[in-house]
């Protein structure tokens, strides 16, 4: 019981955190949202990943189709910023419903495959598109109106850096009651063990689809919120490599737990911005480094050490009360 | 009265090779039904064509009078017919109580509902722990499947498919790569069914074949040689031959 309100007050602690840099740390509130926003996109891809066992390399897909959607409607005079953001969010999980059954049969590898080949396609769609998406260029002239009509995005980045964090809360909250519920538990149970799963009487294959579009929409509105947040789309939010980054922080923070995904992007985004700064040319040499000795000592990412950690000291401290 | 579970014509071939050839059996509710032979015989792929993990080349299924040959796999658990596995097909990552909790939730057709926490299923929790004391499984529920035992996983094997309730239950050698003398105890537990529960099992130590089953199905290269009760099973000369004479030479 204790144990339980001990796991409370360190999840409100860990909420005060991204406040109290709000607070602090003024100058760095762009960064800020970054890491909000790509965390929010991290928590997606938990999911279908940590939560359903569905390995992807194309999840920027649903994030770029997100915010292309959201930044398109600004840019053609929609600058409404909640409808824009639920505009991603439906885009998105209508493309990951479709996508899903091309997904959910086969295996790993062919998931991977599969789900690489949609990012690609929808990369290179987006670039030939240049009269709706401004290709390579970018999608520019993202004008957003203000947010509940009262809240227009400043220049200091204060309005999205709160924006971004009410929605981050938001969806943190969903999922935190999805993953607790029946449905999360089958989620794992088809993680954990496909080939039992229907001989208790699961229909695996709609728990995938239900599971892989909520994943696609919540990527949806991590992307529509970099649109409106930078007011600005380029090509590379649907590129590969911010679903390969996005599958790196994850597996850093810790899968399956909702706060790896969180974690790893803050821990990811804070890194990158550091060692680009002390080495612009070399700094994935460290980024690499980093995986790599996580992937060796720490299975569980961060979180995994850290829940191993206190899982000692408990011992331990329960040792020596004996 | 149709039979609970009945094949007819049951074929399954993998390119060349014919794994079960024209299969029909006739299994009275409340059989306890053993199906033997040796290995090769065919015998996990017969309960992979009875639920639906693979499709007959020819041939039928029928529950009850249903037929279900196309039906998928979870919609004949929710008929009814459950199985476990010759290895054991756990969920590594989640308690022993968690495993059982979901199966109850999938039968009761709540897995998909997601508003409340599954902490607040009492009753389902609460019936996932009485089965599991029926297994002396209770001091291992809030541990890792994985952390269980060989032998204690084998317990949660059957746990998990009798919190389906089957009506039918395929057991496919279910004391496999345990001691004999805990094997006694998981066919105890079987035998302490409701007497209306259907039983068809595959097992290799005729001890217990002899022991738990009322009629016995020889199966010899994907075809019946033949069925009866264990005595006739054991009079016959060809079975002799074919079967124990095997076993005999080891």
């Amino acid at each position: 019981m204790s144990a339980l309100r001990g796991g409370r007050l360190i999840e409100v602690a860990f909420w005060l955190v991204p406040l109290a840099a709000f607070l602090l740390l003024p100058g760095y509130l762009m960064l800020g949202s970054q890491i909000l926003i790509v965390a929010l996109f991290a928590l997606s891809l938990d999911l279908i990943l940590g939560y359903a066992g569905i390995v992807s390399l194309g999840h920027a897909a649903f994030f770029g189709l997100g915010a292309y959607a959201a930044g398109l409607l600004a840019a053609k005079g929609w600058g409404e910023p909640l409808s824009g953001l639920l505009a991603g969010g439906v885009i998105a999980a209508l493309a990951g419903f479709v996508a899903s059954f091309l997904v959910v049969r086969g295996e790993d590898l062919a998931r991977l495959m599969v789900t690489l080949g949609i990012g690609l396609l929808l990369y290179e769609a987006a670039n030939r598109a240049a009269f709706l998406t401004g290709g390579v260029d970018g999608l520019s002239g993202v004008a957003m109106g203000k947010i509940f009509g009262v809240f227009a995005f400043d220049i200091g980045g204060k309005t999205a850096y709160l924006y971004s964090f009410a929605v981050l809360l938001l969806v943190f909250i969903f999922l935190k009651r999805l993953t607790s519920s029946p449905f999360g538990l089958s989620l794992r149970g088809i993680r954990e063990n496909p080939a039992r799963m229907p001989a208790i009487g699961s229909p695996v294959r709609a728990r995938l689809v239900t599971a892989y579009t909520i994943g696609a929409a919540i990527a949806g509105i991590a992307g529509a919120l970099l649109a409106q947040t930078t007011q600005f789309v380029g090509l590379d939010s649907l590129g590969f490599n911010r679903s390969a980054e996005l599958l790196i922080m994850l597996v850093l923070g810790g899968t399956g737990r909702l706060y790896g995904a969180i974690v790893g992007a803050a821990v990811f985004m804070i890194a990158q911005d550091y060692l680009s700064g002390v080495n612009p040319v070399y700094w994935q040499f460290w980024l690499g480094l980093l995986l790599v000795v996580f992937v060796f000592f720490a299975r569980g990412g961060i979180l995994g050490a850290v829940e191993a950690a206190a899982k000692r000291l408990g011992r331990s401290s329960q040792e020596r009360a004996r | 009265m149709s039979a609970a579970l009945r094949t007819a014509g049951l074929s399954k071939r993998f390119g060349g090779l014919s794994a079960v050839s024209d299969v029909s059996l006739e299994i009275p509710q409340g059989a306890r039904h053993a199906l033997i032979g040796p290995n090769g015989a065919g015998k996990t792929t017969l309960i992979n064509l009875l639920t639906g993990v693979l499709e007959p080349s020819a041939g039928d299924v029928f529950l009850g009078g249903e037929r279900i040959t196309a039906l998928p796999q979870h919609l004949r658990v929710k008929k009814g017919l459950t199985r476990t596995f010759q290895i054991n097909t756990l969920f590594p990552g989640l308690t022993v109580l968690e495993s059982v909790v979901l199966a109850i939730l999938e039968r009761k057709g709540l897995a998909a509902r997601w508003m409340r926490p599954v902490s607040s299923h009492r009753a389902e929790i609460g019936e996932a722990t009485e089965l599991l004391a029926t297994f002396k499984l209770d001091r291992d529920a809030q541990r890792r499947t994985a952390e269980l035992a060989y032998g204690r996983q084998r317990l949660v094997e059957i746990a998990l498919a009798l919190a389906t309730r089957p009506k039918i239950l395929l057991l496919d050698e279910p004391a496999a790569g345990i001691p004999s003398s805990e094997s006694v105890e998981v066919l105890g537990v079987i035998a302490a069914l409701p007497a209306d529960v259907t039983v068809l099992f595959i097992e290799h130590d005729m001890g217990l074949v002899f022991r738990f089953a009322e009629r016995i199905t020889v199966l010899v290269a994907g075809r019946v040689l033949m069925e009866g009760t264990p005595e006739e099973v054991a009079r016959n000369d060809e079975v002799k031959a074919v079967y124990l004479g095997r076993e005999a030479h080891g």
